[in-house]
Order: structure tokens, then sequence, then C-alpha cells
């Protein structure tokens, strides 16, 4: 599944790194502790997060993952942003919580 | 081959720079993906260690046809125990540090778990000197 058909299927905002919409998903990853993400998240993989700074997108582009959605209406700051558009991964965003959109996200992927 | 970086404690926004770096050289060389992988997971935790624990520090890479050294030096509080520090959950991160989702003391037991060698050194007071060694055919 492309990163575009989940932001359909989920209704999520986009706020940039259009340039990574078609990447393809692999799987998903929920935390806010970044060693955690580092050192087990894998490639391709959605992150699920409610932290918003610029070292979330350093993480995603060393890990190569497919995008980043912000849960409960927390937008990117604007570092992060600029970093997501340079390196082309979509950061995303919806009101939902951290439970109810990985549970949504889980029954996409599975 | 050889190249630097220098590291200033306390600047998050470049936290990742020298990983990055490497990462691309590594590509570069035709390096095994997932030694890449391992690599920049080791390397990424211990420039993020200098971001937040200590004052500036320096890396220095050294690339051969088997193996890459990455030998990370800096100069801060120092680590008083060695051993404390390596457990999974040690941390004295601060608080807004934490807030930020680093500090949850992993760090050194994910580099422990992604090089073939790792060399912990440290004067309290003086600094840290971390060294570092994967092998390309592992
Ligand atoms: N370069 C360093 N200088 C001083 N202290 C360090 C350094 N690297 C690690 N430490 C100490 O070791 C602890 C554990 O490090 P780590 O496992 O990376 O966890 P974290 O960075 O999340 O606290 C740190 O909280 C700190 O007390
Ligand atoms: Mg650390």
């Amino acid at each position: 599944m492309k990163v575009s058909e989940i932001i359909e299927k989920l209704n999520l905002r986009v706020f940039g790194g259009e340039d990574g919409l078609q990447n393809e998903i692999t799987g998903g990853y929920v935390s806010d502790l970044l060693s955690d993400v580092m050192g087990n998240a894998d490639e391709g993989e959605v992150w699920v997060t409610l932290q918003t700074h610029k070292n979330v997108m350093a993480i995603s582009s060393l890990k190569e993952l497919a995008a980043v959605i912000l849960v409960t209406d927390h937008e990117p700051d604007a570092d992060m942003l600029e970093q997501a558009n340079e390196e082309g991964i979509p950061v995303l965003g919806t009101e939902k919580s951290t439970f109810e959109v990985s549970g949504e996200l889980y029954q996409l992927l599975k | 081959m050889q190249v630097k970086y220098q590291v200033e404690g306390g600047d998050f926004t470049s936290a990742g720079y020298a990983s990055s770096q490497v990462k691309k050289l590594l590509k570069q060389l035709n390096v095994a993906p997932k030694v890449i992988k391992n690599v920049v997971v080791a390397l990424y935790e211990a420039e993020v260690n200098i971001v937040a624990h200590a004052y500036r520090g320096v890396i220095e890479v050294e690339l051969d046809p088997q193996k890459i050294t990455l030998v990370l030096e800096d100069e801060g509080p120092g680590i008083p125990n060695i051993d404390l520090a390596m457990q999974e959950g040690f941390s004295t991160a601060s608080p807004a540090v934490r807030e930020m989702g680093f500090g949850a003391g992993m760090g050194l037991p994910n580099i422990k778990r992604n090089v073939d060698d790792m060399q912990l050194e440290s004067q309290v007071d003086k600094g840290t000197r971390l060294t570092l060694i994967k092998f390309f055919n592992a």
C-alpha cells in the first residue's frame, strides 16, 4: 500500500513531504521515544508519534521510513516541516488518538 | 580514507548530520544495506550522546576495505560509572531532553547491539571517548 492510499482511507491531513506520497509502506511503528524508533523501526514503516521537532525527520531519513503520522492534532515545527520537504518524507496529521489511528492503520496493513 | 565532523553540545537541530553523511559515504562504497543500517543506528546514538550529555566533540571516521572505525571524543562531564551507563533504561538526561523523546537510556545498549566492537572510556569532568568498529562482511 502506498502513502497516498492511507491518506485517503484514514482521511489524513498532509503537512508536507509530498515528494514521498508514492512511497510503499511495509508496516508501522508506534513510539514517542526516539531511541526506540532508531533501534527497532524498519525501512518503509509509517511512524505514529506526537513528537513534532526536527529530530523526527533526521531519524525518518536515516531509517528510510515511508511517512510520519502526527496524532491528536499535533502540527510539525517549522524546521521539521522544512526537512520533510527537503527529504520528501510525508508528514501527515490526524485529530485521532494514537490508539485509534494505529488500530485503523493496522487493519489496513495486516 | 578519513573524515572528521564537529559536534556541539546542546545543538539538537544538527544532531544526525554526521550519521547522514557517513550513510551516504557507505552507500557510495556499496557496503551491504544491513551493515549500513547497523552503523547508522550506532553512530546516531553516539552523536546524540555528545549533543545531549557533553559540551563539544569530534567524530573521526576511518574507512578501510574491511571495516569502518568511528572514534567519538568529547569534552564533557564524563561518565562516573560505565557499567551503570550501559544498563538499559539508565539515563541522566534533563527533563527538557526527555520531553523531546530522548533520554530513554537505550542509546548505549543500541550501540553495543549494532557494532562488532565497542570501547567506552571516560574521565569525570574531562570527557568521554567511544570507539566503534563494524566489519563490512559481518
Ligand atoms: N558522551 C557522554 N558524556 C557524558 N555522559 C554520557 C555520554 N554518553 C552517555 N552518557 C551517560 O550515559 C547515560 C546512558 O546513555 P544512553 O544509553 O545513550 O541513554 P540516554 O542518552 O538516553 O540517557 C546517559 O544518560 C549519560 O549519563
Ligand atoms: Mg543516548
